[in-house]
């Protein structure tokens, strides 16, 4: 613990927000920082959960501890619904309470004697769990980096992807693709190369998918679409960012049967251990919910509000092109990279929230190859959006 | 020949052979397809195999059963001279073969080491077992009408007042002004309040110092988690499994010892009948942390305020911290305390972690919640509420905000008035079973602070008694031995179930026991 570096990178966000409210009391803050989603969730799912509520109220509706991997209908919609056409069984499938928890859970899974390999930049989770957990090293100033940590950069010069012939043999690496903070969806190629390295190395991939659902083009959702991972990765994802789900929380984690440890034990015994006893399944209401996303009539709802956020990500993509800056991302996830060259990241999100009032992310807290960059996230009401390209454009042009 | 075998879990089926020499062979095969649902079976280390003529037949002495599957075989130790067993002879019949080859020919394994620790976690979490051996017993006998007094799972439904709390939540979601994302890590402000408002009122303890979760559970584990491997623990014994097994996985002990059937590291404290289910402090070693549950799972014993004291006074000695579960405090029916912060000196002392499982039937909605005192501090001086919120803002995105609406109505008047009904109604149960074993000449402990009933088989194995308990009158209990070597010769009977059931059991109790 002594080894963290400040706080956790959003509650710190969320400070400065509340500061910056204070300060002026009367400015309309705009918040593009933590990808808080805003829209209000369909109400065929909240209606399911609700229902699902009233019911545990009743004799027949009643039900006490659920299976700690999760209601197995749920788990089987999501191997169905959204693995479709990929071997994953539902028994490989265990629901949680979110990615935030899973990561941590995967963590005590693996324990302390692993090395990790991270994309630079990242979600800071995966960094500070490692930490947490005793894999790494201390932290140090000079480079921003915690020692025994593998940091891949991902810059625009090499596609945001890591240049894996560069990149040191590590236990586990972790991807999230499409990525938060850039944005960038890796293509099948890239995720090819990946899973080639990780078996070359006997590595394991975790792979974050949550942002799936804002994928435009024909990238890869997940990493079993590509031969062989199996063998090589767990998967990720998230109800969050594709149903709102931000405060319901819910999620899952893909453990194929395939995966082994190098004396040959399934890592899905394991974790399955992990979650049987540490955890005690997610909300039965939010898995509830969660079924009713995956109905035809849920699957329509939800994605229609990923549509407006991702038309929420071009609005603001394209005020930030309009003013001759560098941006990424916005096509395949819901979050904006802009490049501001020269400039400490901090500084730039202390102007743009000092003189527009608008809250970003700075690019460092997700690591030093953050550095120069402002991650914007396209959560908002549209109204919002519209706004605060108006004052970014009034500012910046 | 490989010793850990993965098998294609379709259509799976078992035969088990015990031969006059005391050897047993367990030989699996396929079923048609509507006998069975399926199931994967993975057997330990201490299994051979060997195949001959499409068939893969084990040998073994002694199978343990893994975790992540259902079981048949109903139990973990197979005695040759179990009078009961009832299995076929050798020359029985076998139809055709099954299992998927080995994997290790082909298959990639990569090249990060199994954790040492998970290594060392003896077979399944305890209740999953428990959930295993029940589901095999229902299959075994369909009409056996099974009635589950094994895990504490609770039956009734959820008061109106509470559901409709956690309704309304749900359908504001779907509202502009109603919707919330993310919400604070440690809880929401109104719930956190209303949690110190309502159980601390005159503890001195804030809403600040309360952190709302998703149960006790992943709370312990978080803690853990908090406290690193470098740290030393202590539990009673017999004692709740998942202080034990988190520690276990965090790395926190030893190698588990066969012969005493405890982890090394770890200092058991004995609770039993002799000690009125109280360690002996004078002969409990000094460890970092110590954890403690009252009312206790599984004996059901309410520390008193005098006991609870020393322990205060113990872990200041010796600059411990004390986990506290109070999980059960609103099962007291006398005056010991329901907080270990009723305790002078304890806010030096202690964390406690508590739940709305089994006051509001939340066993399936996930609420719980930790209090850490900001007078809690390490030896550096550092405040451990600090090092908490990192955990719980790094590891943990909060409880469901529904859960969270549903507490809020938990602690309104209305809902704590429906939350004491309900558990009335479990402590009736717990009074049913107590006067059933006890007019049937046991020794039962417990019982009138808790939902559970602990009884006494002296000289008898927990897990035989559970067996034939299950056997003989399909009642689900849980054996003793499950929670820590001092539980063995005992079984945890637990109060949660519907009346009927609860009295349909008491009645095959005392026809198995008259």
């Amino acid at each position: 613990m002594e080894k963290l570096r400040n706080g956790y990178l959003f509650p710190e966000i969320a400070m400065r927000e509340l500061e910056h409210m204070k300060k002026y009391p009367t400015a309309k803050v705009i918040s593009l920082g933590i990808g808080d989603t805003t829209e209000p969730i369909p109400d065929v799912v909240t209606s399911s959960m609700a229902n699902h509520a009233r019911r545990l109220s009743t004799v027949e509706g009643y039900r006490g501890y659920g299976a700690e991997q999760g209601n197995k209908a749920l788990r089987k919609a999501i191997a169905e619904t959204l693995y479709g056409d990929l071997p994953i069984k539902d028994t490989e499938i265990f629901v949680s309470d979110g990615s935030q928890c899973d990561i941590s859970r995967l963590q005590l899974l693996l324990g302390s004697n692993v090395t990790i390999a991270v994309q630079d930049p990242t979600f800071p989770a995966y960094i500070d769990s490692s930490v947490i957990i005793g894999q790494t090293g201390d932290f140090q100033d000079e480079t921003g980096k915690y020692q025994n940590i593998e940091y891949m950069p991902c810059r625009p010069q090499n596609n945001f992807f890591p240049d894996l012939t560069t990149t040191a043999t590590t236990d586990v690496i972790f991807i999230c693709s499409p990525n938060n903070p850039t944005g960038h969806a890796a293509s099948r190629k890239q995720l090819e190369q990946l899973v080639e390295f990780a078996r070359a190395n006997g590595s394991i991939i975790i792979f974050d998918s949550a942002y799936a659902a804002y994928v435009t083009d024909d990238s890869p959702r997940s990493i079993f679409e590509i031969p062989g991972a199996r063998e090589v990765a767990i998967e990720i994802s998230s109800f969050s960012k594709f149903a709102g789900f931000t405060g319901v929380r819910l999620g899952w984690t893909v453990v194929p049967d395939e995966l082994l440890f190098s004396n040959g034990f399934p890592v899905i015994k394991d974790f399955n251990r992990i979650v049987c006893t540490c955890f005690n399944g997610a909300s039965s209401v939010a898995q509830a919910g969660g079924l009713a996303c995956l109905s035809s009539d849920g699957l329509m709802a939800v994605q229609s509000v990923v549509d407006y956020y991702k038309e929420n990500a071009k609005i603001l993509g394209d005020t930030f092109t309009s003013l001759g800056l560098d941006v990424y991302g916005g096509i395949n996830a819901p979050y904006a990279w802009v490049h501001f060259p020269g400039m400490k990241s901090w500084d730039v999100f202390t102007e743009l929230l000092e003189k527009t009032h608008i809250i970003t992310v700075p690019g460092c807290g997700f690591g030093p190859g953050g550095e120069e960059h402002i991650r914007v996230s396209a959560f908002g009401h549209r109204e919002c959006i519209l706004e605060a390209s108006r004052r970014l454009k009034s500012l910046l042009s | 020949m490989p010793s850990d075998v993965a098998l294609s879990r379709e259509n799976l089926g078992f035969q088990i052979t015990i031969f006059e020499n005391g050897g047993v062979v367990i030989k699996l095969f396929q079923l048609s397809e509507n006998t069975l649902e399926a199931l994967t079976l993975r057997i330990e280390t201490g299994v051979s195999v060997s195949a001959s003529k499409n068939m893969y037949s084990l040998m073994s002495s002694s199978p343990s059963i893994s975790s992540s599957s259902s079981s048949f075989l109903g139990q973990t130790h197979f005695d040759s001279r179990n009078p009961n067993a009832r299995l076929p002879t050798k020359d029985s019949w076998i139809c055709k073969c099954v299992a998927t080859p080995p994997t290790e020919t082909t298959a990639h394994t990569t090249k990060v080491s199994r954790n040492a620790n998970m290594a060392k976690l003896q077979a399944g979490y305890l209740f999953p077992e428990i959930a295993r051996r029940r589901s095999a017993h229902m299959l075994k006998y369909p009409d056996g009408q099974v009635i589950s007094l094994g895990i504490g799972d609770t039956t009734e439904p959820i008061p109106e007042v509470i559901t409709f709390g956690m309704a309304k939540k749900a359908h504001a979601l779907s509202t502009l002004e109603g919707y919330s994302g993310y919400g604070a890590e440690q809880g929401e402000k109104q719930l956190r309040a209303a949690i110190a408002s309502t159980y601390y009122g005159d503890l001195s303890l804030e809403e600040s110092d309360i952190f709302v979760s998703d149960g006790a559970k992943s709370d312990i584990s978080r803690l853990q988690v908090m406290f690193g491997s470098n740290v030393t623990m202590a539990v009673q014994d017999p004692s709740y499994p998942a202080y034990v097994d988190s520690s276990v996985i965090l790395g926190q002990t030893g190698q588990f010892q066969k012969d005493v059937e405890k982890y090394r590291k770890i200092e058991y404290m004995k609770c039993n009948p002799e000690n009125g289910f109280f360690p002996d402090l004078s002969t409990v070693s000094r460890t970092d942390i110590i954890f403690f549950c009252s009312p206790n799972n599984p004996t059901g014993n309410a520390a008193t305020r005098e006991q609870l004291t020393r322990l205060v006074q113990f872990a200041k000695d010796n600059g411990s911290i004390l986990v506290y579960d109070s999980a059960y405090a609103m099962y007291i029916s006398d005056d010991s305390p329901r907080s270990i912060f009723e305790i002078p000196g304890a806010k030096e002392v202690a964390i406690e972690v508590s739940s709305f499982s089994k006051y509001a039937g939340f066993t399936g909605v996930r609420l719980g919640w930790t209090v850490v005192p900001k007078e809690l501090l390490y030896s550096d001086g550092f405040p451990v509420a600090k090092d908490f919120n990192r955990i719980v803002c790094t590891t943990f995105n909060g409880a469901s905000n529904i859960s969270q609406a549903g507490g809020l109505a938990c602690l309104s008047p209305e809902g704590l008035e429906a939350m004491h009904k309900v558990v009335s109604f479990y402590k009736e149960n717990t009074n049913i079973i107590m006067e059933t074993f006890i007019s049937l000449g046991f020794s039962v402990y417990g019982g009138k602070n808790s939902p559970y009933v602990w009884v006494h088989f002296p000289g008898q194995s927990s897990w035989d008694v559970f067996s034939e308990i299950l056997e003989k009158t399909h009642v689900v209990t849980t054996p003793g031995s499950g929670f820590g070597p001092a539980g063995d010769g005992f079984i945890r009977v637990c109060a949660f179930g519907h009346r009927g059931n609860v009295l349909e059991a008491c009645k095959r109790f005392k026809q198995l026991y008259k």
